[in-house]
């Protein structure tokens, strides 16, 4: 007689299913999420379970999944990466651009190939250029706690209450925006986008956020080294007259609250 | 497309003085703090107390830059550099370009920092979507927000010195914006004072959509206005503020009076912050309608 094996149950039935999709990065994205320490494994814990991801589980084939978090820019010359990354759209609820080489191509916008052992791979696209990107995280690298702040306001959004919902949909709401507003990210968009705009109130915030020190202030507006700008769009998406968003930044005692006790 | 909420929509919800849980009117109990003060001394003092209990490592401030009354924003991580900080500049000095090199050249774990209620806005935006701010949300546990009607640049206070008020930059020992005028007082003990319509002109565009006055998102916030001379008027809003405050209470670094029997008292506040907000909310848009069938961006509603 057959012995019914009893299978473990889960400990939380109502995961969302989350993917890492490595394109052309150098994983420092992916590094950035497990930079969340003891956070990353509370989410995997309670939020969400890893159904796909190169270095972390063992599947071969892009699956159905909530939520794919996309690292790297497209290799147009790769056929599998081109395959690949249509299949994550068609295979994911949610699209999430992780890093600016995801978002806006970053450092791989400067390859015209020649490099070993694949020279004739040398144009690079933004995953925005072949498929319809839901949120965007820019940045070189993303910061590992706006990850884990996506990753829970995606959890909300899919698994919530009415409130939960309501909030992760209007935390979520500007990252969409910038996805929308394209694939084109530079040091420029401070000038083009906020002083030429006459927006800048000269915070600081670019100059802080810019993760290759390329922006000083002069007279208190932003003077961007454009050699050094890397095209990783975390200066443009830091500044407060890019978006801010009232119904979302005022609130930020209870949301770092929730955050935290989400993660606890 | 999702539509981020339209900001009058919600600053009716907070009004015009932000949310707070105590409102009074202080000044420091150390002489030689107020001696340097611009009015209270409460940024000052509210750091010092701070520093000296381990509440926060270093604080970022507007120090003394290369020029007379250019300010620079710099780390200070003794009484002595606090203090060398003190008092008002009028121009811009960008606190929060600082943030994480704070937590990175400077190695501190708990930071304070000093701002106008914009920069309290990038502070906060900065902690609840850290884009480019690895590991520097949890680490801001002082946030003082300044009272501001706008900014100037550099250039423009320096025209208004030299030019309207025909003093030397290095001449001058406090500037102040204060009963309707633009006050330059001269180190021999000359006074110049501007009608402000005279500065209008000179200040800083990006000021003229500004929603917030009296710094809403900051744990403390503080400004001149509604207290007598030599006092500030305090609003003590997180939960994290009113804690450092009680303690500083406790500890009798503030003497303080309750804000109902100062005058002129929040009916001022609030009649400046309604009158700087209302102005803006209609620069804001007029900015939709500038061109022909062509708007100028509105951050309030994305960063498109």
């Amino acid at each position: 007689m057959a012995e019914t094996i009893k299978k473990e149950e889960k400990p939380v039935a109502d995961k969302i299913t989350v993917g890492h999709v490595h394109m052309s990065g150098c994983t420092g994205c992916l590094v950035s999420l497990a930079d969340n320490y003891g956070g990353l494994l509370t989410i995997l814990d309670k939020y969400a379970d890893l159904v796909y991801g190169l270095t972390l589980a063992d599947v071969r084939h892009i699956p159905k999944m909530d939520v794919a978090l996309v690292e790297g820019s497209v290799c147009i010359q790769d056929k599998i990466s081109v395959q690949e990354i249509k299949e994550t759209r068609e295979k994911a609820a949610v699209v999430v651009a992780v890093g600016g080489c995801a978002c806006y191509g970053n450092i791989t916008r400067f390859t015209r190939g020649g490099q070993q052992n694949q020279p004739q791979h040398e144009s690079y696209l933004p995953v925005g250029d072949l498929i319809k990107v839901d949120v965007y995280i820019p940045g070189c690298a993303p910061c590992p706690q706006l990850i884990r702040n996506v990753c829970v306001m995606a959890y909300l959004l899919l698994k919530g209450n009415k409130d939960q919902q309501e909030l992760a949909k209007k935390y979520l709401t500007p990252l969409m925006l910038l996805a929308d507003r394209g694939t084109e990210a530079c040091g420029c968009d401070l000038m083009y986008d906020v002083v030429n705009q006459g927006l800048c109130m000269g915070c600081g915030s670019c100059a802080a956020a810019c993760p290759v020190r390329a922006i000083t202030h002069e007279y208190g507006k932003p003077n961007v080294n454009r050699e050094m700008c890397i095209k990783c769009g975390a200066c443009y998406a830091q500044c407060p007259r890019s978006f801010f968003n009232f119904d979302v930044i005022p609130e930020f005692e209870g949301i770092m609250d929730a955050i935290d006790a989400a993660l606890k | 497309m999702p539509l981020m909420r339209h900001s009058n929509e919600v600053r009716e919800m907070a009004g015009e003085l932000g949310k707070y849980k105590l409102c009074v009117s202080a000044r420091s109990a150390d002489k030689a703090i107020l001696k340097r003060a611009q009015d209270g001394g409460i940024v000052t003092q509210l750091f010092k107390f701070a520093l000296e209990e381990g509440i926060i490592e270093g604080a970022i401030v507007a120090g003394p830059g290369d020029e007379p009354w250019r300010p620079r924003p710099f780390i200070a991580t003794t009484v002595e550099e606090l203090m060398s900080a003190s008092g008002t500049k009028y121009n811009i000095s960008p606190q929060v370009s600082w943030i994480k090199e704070a937590t990175r050249s400077y190695g501190l774990d708990k930071i304070g920092i000093v701002g106008t209620p914009c920069q309290m806005q990038a502070v906060r935006k900065g902690q609840l979507y850290p884009v480019g701010l690895r590991d520097v949300p949890d680490k801001i546990k002082l946030a003082i927000g300044i009272f501001c009607m706008e900014n100037f640049s550099y250039q423009s206070v320096k025209q208004l010195v030299e030019d309207h008020a025909a003093m030397k930059m290095e001449a001058v020992k406090k500037m102040e914006i204060g009963k309707g005028k633009f006050w330059v007082y001269g180190q021999r003990g000359q006074v110049v004072q501007l009608p402000l319509k005279v500065t209008h002109k000179y200040e800083q565009p990006g000021c003229h959509v500004c929603l917030d006055y009296v710094a809403n998102l900051a744990d403390v916030s503080t400004g001149s206005v509604g207290s007598p001379d030599g006092w500030s008027t305090v609003f003590v809003r997180t939960r994290n503020g009113d804690d450092i405050w009680s303690k500083a209470i406790a500890a009798g670094c503030f003497e303080t009076k309750p804000i109902e029997q100062v005058k002129p008292g929040l009916e001022l506040v609030t009649k400046l912050a309604t009158e700087k907000i209302t102005k803006n909310q209609k620069t804001v848009e007029e900015r939709a309608k500038f061109g022909v069938n062509k708007s100028l961006r509105n951050p309030y509603l994305g960063p498109k």
